[in-house]
């Protein structure tokens, strides 16, 4: 579905180029001026669909590699990776504290959103060469942790720089566009991966000097096609762009409610891999299946990404954001069943992928209506990190309890937590408006 | 700049990055051909007949360059750096006792590759096949040929994912009842049940008495020597901070790796022997950090496995702590002796 849109799409990137070539056209303006009664995508900034394609090929790079690490520790360099992941919990600390840091640089100095993404791009990129040489645990573990690094620092960038190319209006499908692109790429990694593993002996030194080539593919088009700076001052309430103000964000009772929210629902959204090995052992999906369950979320990401986006601009982003979270809510549900339908597993990975493109892109539409132009990054890191550092907590405590009780009940903790979270924030709308919607629109 | 000129700029740097990309990937792949020639000064290998019957020969995965790569070999248990038969039967990994074997190989898939536990009879048939979830690891057989047992790694699935578990698996080859993981067994640790959702298995090692195991579990950053109840399907925790456990042919001692304090993280092992009645444990004389489950050629000897020139050779050192270790075989790796 998105292959499709994007190379409709891709006509008018090319057209607004021609306009980049001006330092002076803006490019958000550019985004809204357009005239919104043409097809689906239409309406979505060339900015947009630039970053699109620099997540899409920069996904492609990264998950090259995540899909041959595995291969490539145990037999490849033949190490025992188990407990590998210890580093993992103060590497999560480490990392909230980059995507602020990222966030808030990104503000200064009147927009660097560009070059701030930029070096964390190339950041990531240069960790890929650097794996060639590494051949212990410790130093390709340093790598990984670098390159996650660059993953942080250029997330809330993009993101501002997605939301302030892209109107009030047709915000949840700009970002709705961007992570469909974004999941493409991971889908694609692995495959490509294959293919060098395929035509090759041993070739892990050849996905990683292609996964490098890719990510300078990716840099590439974020220099050359993502118009930087300035776009931020272009009818901003004048707030500058200093820590104190960032700080001063969270006084912004949109802003603070959106963040108390993602916190709470984030407190009760258990990990990715708890949900495979919870998929696995209650509904008993056979072992062979395992490392396919992470592309049933992805596909059912990518598919309904840009539908749930557009949905969220008409229906309302905050109620489309918890109602990707009741989505959440019966894929527990039916993992809590524990029945050995077939489709069952269908359904929960259709559920859970529907739940991401209902709350992640969306999320950072709604978050963009209560912040400034002049810190949007800084305000976009910060909705991130709590929900960020929130799963982390849930995933400490499900695996806590999981011990404690067992997985039944850690799951059915989870689920009533989840159901009294989602309840809260759906209390937490100001005034009984949908305060979330477009601007203008309510 | 404009936008054609931009186009242009990118459509230059992509022509040298994809040169970069396929002068890679053809370098890699010329090494299929290099990999392919029979190396001089390497072990001799030749096809012919090789059965899991018959005592005095160990039978493991040849690693020498040439057209018996990744072959399963034998050669004489006396004579292990001779001559080598190869079978054309290829492996990852292997075992085999009493007429019985394991291989644990790749199946090349149209868009990924899998893997798959194969139960072969003494003539190397394939008896069974069973799908393995991860890459493979380690593989035993019971002495008596009846059970079969296998550790893969799961990959982790997130972004630059670092999480790694096992999976282990038994096989009663003789009613084909599989259990696919040994997280279905109760786990019985300090005389209560323990539950985690981050237990691990690992290096199954068997009993004689076709229902005692041995195996590693790792929770919560600690591993622990386990006896496993193949009948009342319980495993029990003995000791701590032992991995790949290998029981002595008498049954009375256990050769593994210990992670030993003050050694670097990414070679922290060393060979020890324990005692199962006194728990007593007596580091063996190899010094270099040895990542293998061992094997036991007798009652007073241990095999292993070091990385080498062509992946790995093979070594063996005396179960007592005295002695030096020695190289016995290059480019060998998943050693079995027939007894």
């Amino acid at each position: 579905m998105y292959v499709a849109d994007s190379r409709a799409g891709s006509p008018r990137l090319s057209a607004s180029l021609e306009q980049g070539g001006h330092p002076s056209a803006p490019v958000s303006a550019d985004g809204a001026a357009r005239p919104r009664t043409g097809r689906r995508l239409s309406a979505v900034a060339p900015t947009v669909l630039a970053l699109g394609a620099v997540s899409l090929v920069t996904d492609v790079s990264s998950e090259m590699v995540t899909a041959v690490l595995p291969l490539y520790l145990v037999a490849g360099l033949g190490l025992s990776p188990l407990g590998f992941g210890l580093l993992d919990g103060i590497y999560n600390g480490f990392s909230a504290l980059v995507r602020l840091a990222g966030g808030h640089l990104a503000d200064r100095g009147g927009g660097r959103h560009k070059w701030v993404a930029g070096i964390g791009y190339g950041v990531s990129a240069l960790c890929k060469p650097l794996l060639l040489v590494a051949h212990t645990l410790t130093p390709i573990g340093l790598i990984l942790a670098a390159d996650r690094t660059g993953k942080g620092l250029r997330t809330a960038p993009r993101d501002a720089l997605i939301s302030l190319s892209s109107t009030a209006e047709n915000r949840g499908r700009a970002f709705g566009v961007h992570r469909a692109m974004d999941t493409a790429g991971a889908l694609l990694g692995p495959l490509v991966a294959f293919l060098i593993l395929r035509a090759t002996v041993d070739g892990y030194d050849a996905v990683f000097t292609v996964s490098f080539c890719v990510a300078v593919a990716g840099v590439l088009v974020l220099v050359l096609f993502v118009p930087g700076g300035g776009q931020a001052h272009e009818a901003g309430d004048g707030t500058r762009p200093t820590l104190r103000a960032a700080l001063a964000l969270l006084r912004r009772r949109d802003l603070r409610r959106i963040t108390v929210c993602a916190l709470l629902l984030g407190l009760a959204t258990v990990g990715d891999s708890f949900v495979y090995l919870l998929l696995q052992r209650r509904l008993g999906v056979p072992d062979r299946w395992f490392a396919l369950l992470p592309l049933g979320t992805a596909a059912a990401f990518l598919l309904l990404a840009v539908p749930l986006g557009r949905l969220a601009d008409r229906v309302g982003r905050w109620r489309t954001f918890l109602a990707g979270h009741g989505a959440l809510l019966l894929a527990y549900a039916l993992l809590l069943t524990a029945g050995h339908s077939a489709a069952l597993p269908y359904a929960v990975l259709a559920l859970h992928g529907g739940f991401y493109a209902a709350t992640d892109g969306v999320l950072m539409a709604a978050a963009s209506d209560g912040v400034p132009r002049e810190l949007r990054s800084s305000g976009l890191a910060l909705v991130q990190t709590a929900q960020a550092l929130a799963r982390f907590a849930c995933s400490l405590g499900f695996g806590a309890a999981w011990t404690v009780w067992g997985d039944r009940t850690a799951l059915t903790v989870s689920t009533v937590a989840l159901a009294v979270c989602a309840a809260f924030s759906s209390t937490l709308r100001p005034n009984g408006t949908d305060t979330l919607r477009p601007e203008g629109t309510t | 700049m404009t936008a054609r000129n931009r186009t242009l700029v990118l459509l230059a740097a992509l022509v040298v990055l994809a040169a970069v990309a396929v002068a890679s990937v053809l370098h890699a792949s010329a090494r299929a051909d290099r990999r392919n020639q029979t190396q001089t000064g390497g072990p001799r290998v030749t096809p012919g007949r090789v059965t899991l019957t018959g005592s005095g020969r160990m039978v493991f995965r040849n690693m020498a360059w040439g057209p018996h790569r990744d072959e399963l070999t034998s050669v004489p248990a006396k004579d292990p750096s001779g001559p080598r038969t190869a079978s054309g039967v290829k492996c990852l990994r292997f075992y085999a006792a009493s007429g019985t074997g394991v291989c644990l190989r790749a199946v090349h898939g149209p868009v990924s590759d899998t893997y798959r536990a194969v139960i072969l009879d003494a003539s190397l048939h394939e008896r069974a096949h069973y799908d393995v979830p991860g890459i493979p690891s380690r593989a035993r057989i019971s002495p008596g040929g009846r059970y079969a047992a296998w550790t893969a790694f799961v990959g982790g699935d997130s972004y630059a994912g670092t999480n790694f578990s096992t999976r282990t698996a038994i096989v009663d080859t003789r009613t084909g009842e599989l259990t696919p993981s040994l997280e279905a067994y109760r786990i019985v640790k300090d005389g209560r049940t323990y539950h985690a959702a981050d237990v691990n298995f690992w290096g199954v090692t068997f009993a004689p008495d076709d229902r005692t195991f041995y195996a590693t579990l790792g929770t919560r950053g600690t591993t622990y020597l386990i006896r496993g109840d193949l009948r009342a399907r319980t495993v029990t925790t003995l000791h701590t901070n032992v991995e790949c456990p290998s029981l002595s042919p008498d049954g009375t001692r256990i050769a593994f790796k210990k992670r030993a304090p003050g050694l670097p993280k990414d070679a922290p092992w060393r060979l020890y022997v324990m005692d199962l009645r006194t728990l007593r444990e007596t580091p063996l004389a190899e010094y270099r950090s040895v990542d293998d489950q061992a094997v036991w050629r007798d009652d007073h000897t241990l095999v292993y496995a070091l990385p080498g020139d062509y992946g790995a050779d093979l070594y063996t050192v005396p179960a007592d702590g005295r002695g030096e270790p020695r190289r016995i075989s290059t480019a060998a790796v998943s050693p079995a002796y027939l007894r």
